[in-house]
């Protein structure tokens, strides 16, 4: 857990006092992500670096764990918090294991311990220890670099990581891939986490919680999901865009939307036993057609249903795109856009069908949240004004 | 490949030349007076080599401890001025240091020395400064962010990287060093100055030479010393010459 009291810094510079960061109060619960997020210059940075000393602060105190950093050495300090830079900064006169394990031998630790961990972080940041472990930094991408550069923050197994915009100078693709696999990692350490970024996507993506900053001061510290549907005041709309109901898609998974109230038909259904439930289920164009795995096999259109005789099996329509329950709305409504319907059937991990997701309940779905906003005393008032 | 056989065209060429400078040099009876002055050679090259290694040695337990401190954050608003001092210090001709330390120190090995020693300090001094100066902000901040104490970072991190260019400014110097100690000779240090000077003076070539180009092998040879150490040296990550 990171606790900041009253964080205070105060630049002296020839035009004046600058507060660079202004009282910050904030707790980060152990195990989860804090984006600190704002434009430059808003102090994001200052703040994250007076956890680790990088920067002095001028007032305020650091609890790690609820302990007050204030008295620690800060050398022992350091070593107990993983720090990862955007510049990446491997030592270039050592090797990626030289470098890796710079932390467990500042530690003392002896060498096949040390060693040992070595081949655990490259096993864990998914890359082959014979092939790296001798080489230079000068030798990898930077991707690669960037991936020793967390497996060295890592190597002493702390409980509190610092990561100053970490995957910033990554190239896009690459970066989401860092991002996924980053995510994947964290979910098993637990580390607790402060993470600077400028990008709200990155925020949103990787946050549990995200603090939004504005000249020095914190502005909004909540849930990402609630910073979208409840921006505090202009500054942060502003800052996350117009588009943020859409950001909002990336939060939102299948599971939390789908309705299992689906009509199917088998392939040994009659087309007049298709046609009688699409009517029953109110649907205006086509059914689903489901092989005996409750797999989707096919579309049975109502055109076709009403016009011919026969089985479902022979007069079917190629099965539309499936939405997997894990899958978020953001690729599902990609999806629908791309294929033109206002719904899809979705599929659990397996493959079988378990219901379907509408437009209509995705927009239902986003628009709640903004319509009920807990302790929102305008929408409170708005809404009792309807009743009268 | 036309490069090729140009290459190969060229070294018969050199090959032809050095044979007919031989064949020259042993009918004008060049080789036998400088086979006469052999021993004086042997003799004044170790001595030679003696004050370049003692100015040498001291400059660079001098200069590099220097460059260090300059370098430490603490002092950066005097690094710069102190620089220009040392600067200064270099456009005084080396002759010119010699004479005052003559006329402070006397005459023998240790004005010499010293005037040696001074002429070697700066290439030294200032290339330790700007090659730690020179490692990059991210990397001090990443071993400062790892918890390095300052004299950790200073061994581990800052030196490793600014080998490179430490080394280069030890090579400069000793190239000027081996080059300028024949003046000593003026001052009564000996050294291979010795031929070279009493050879203008008596209009004997082949004593001057018997001096100049012993002085100009030995230049080379310290040079490729020097470069052979750094390669040995410096880490391989940062060692342009084995990337």
């Amino acid at each position: 857990m990171i606790r900041l009291d009253n964080l205070t810094k105060v630049f002296d510079t020839p035009k004046g006092a600058v507060v660079a960061a202004d009282h910050i109060n904030m707790e980060v619960p152990e195990g989860e992500i804090c984006i600190l997020l704002g434009p430059s210059g808003c102090g994001k940075t200052t703040t994250l670096k007076m956890i680790n000393r990088i920067i002095r602060p001028s007032s305020g105190k650091v609890f790690l764990n609820g302990e007050d950093t204030t008295g620690m050495n800060t050398q022992d300090l350091r070593r107990n918090i993983g720090y990862v830079i955007q510049q990446i900064g491997l030592f270039p006169n050592m090797t990626i294991e030289e470098n890796i394990t710079v932390v467990p031998r500042l530690l003392g630790w002896d060498k096949t311990a040390y060693k040992k961990r070595a081949r655990e972080l490259m096993d864990m940041i998914a890359m082959d220890a014979e092939a790296f472990l001798k080489r230079y930094p000068s030798e990898l991408s930077g991707g690669q670099q960037q991936r020793i550069g967390v497996a060295r923050a890592l190597a002493a197994d702390p409980p509190v990581m610092l990561m100053d915009e970490p995957f910033g100078a990554i190239d896009p693709i690459n970066r989401a891939v860092i991002q996924d696999e980053f995510l994947k990692m964290q979910a098993e350490l637990k580390k607790t986490i402060m993470f600077v970024s400028h990008d709200i996507d990155e925020a949103i993506k990787m946050g549990d919680r995200i603090a939004v900053f504005r000249e020095g001061k914190l502005v909004q510290y909540s849930p990402p999901d609630d910073l979208l549907s409840a921006p505090k005041n202009a500054f942060i709309e502003s800052f996350l865009g117009e588009d943020r109901a859409l950001k909002r898609l990336n939060l939102v998974k299948v599971r939390e939307v789908f309705s299992d109230d689906l009509g199917t038909v088998r392939p040994d259904d009659t087309l007049e036993t298709a046609l009688s439930r699409i009517d029953e289920y109110g649907y205006q164009n086509a059914i689903l057609m489901i092989n005996d795995r409750n797999e989707p096999a096919g579309m049975v259109t109502r055109s076709v249903a009403r016009t011919t005789r026969g089985f479902c099996r022979d007069h079917f329509q190629v099965a539309p795109p499936v939405a997997e329950l894990d899958d978020d709305l953001r690729k599902v409504a990609s999806q629908m856009f791309a294929n033109d319907t206002t719904w899809m059937p979705c599929v659990d991990a397996r493959g079988r069908v378990c219901g379907h997701i509408t437009q209509r309940a995705m927009t239902h779905h986003l628009g709640s949240r903004y319509r009920s906003r807990p302790g929102d005393s305008a929408s409170i008032r708005s809404e009792a004004a309807t009743k009268e | 490949m036309p490069s090729r056989s140009l290459q190969r065209v060229c070294r018969w060429l050199l090959a032809i030349a050095l044979f007919l400078a031989g064949v020259w040099a042993q009918r004008s009876g060049m080789i036998e007076e400088f086979i006469f002055y052999l021993p004086d050679v042997r003799y004044l090259a170790a001595q030679h080599l003696f004050l370049t290694a003692v100015s040498g040695g001291l400059a660079i337990l001098v200069a590099v401890p220097l460059g260090i401190v300059l370098s430490r954050p603490s002092v950066d608003r005097y690094a710069e001025s102190l620089m220009q001092v040392l600067n200064v210090g270099t456009t005084i001709p080396t002759l010119a240091v010699l004479a005052l330390s003559m006329s402070f120190l006397g005459i023998g090995t240790v004005p010499a020395v010293f005037g040696l020693f001074v002429a070697t300090l700066l290439p030294i001094a200032r290339n330790t400064y700007v090659g730690l100066k020179g490692v990059s902000p991210a990397l001090m901040e990443a071993a400062a962010g790892l918890g390095m104490s300052p004299i950790q970072r200073l061994f581990r991190v800052e030196l490793p990287n600014a080998l490179y260019v430490i080394f280069a400014g030890v090579r400069t110097a000793l190239a000027i060093n081996v080059g300028t100690v024949p003046l000593a000779f003026l001052i009564g240090a000996g050294g291979l100055g010795e031929l070279i000077f009493t050879g203008i003076d008596l209009y004997d070539t082949v004593m001057m030479l018997s001096g100049a180009i012993p002085t100009a092998l030995l230049a080379v040879v310290v040079d490729a010393l020097v470069a052979l150490i750094a390669f040995l040296l410096v880490p391989r990550g940062v060692n342009p010459g084995r990337a």
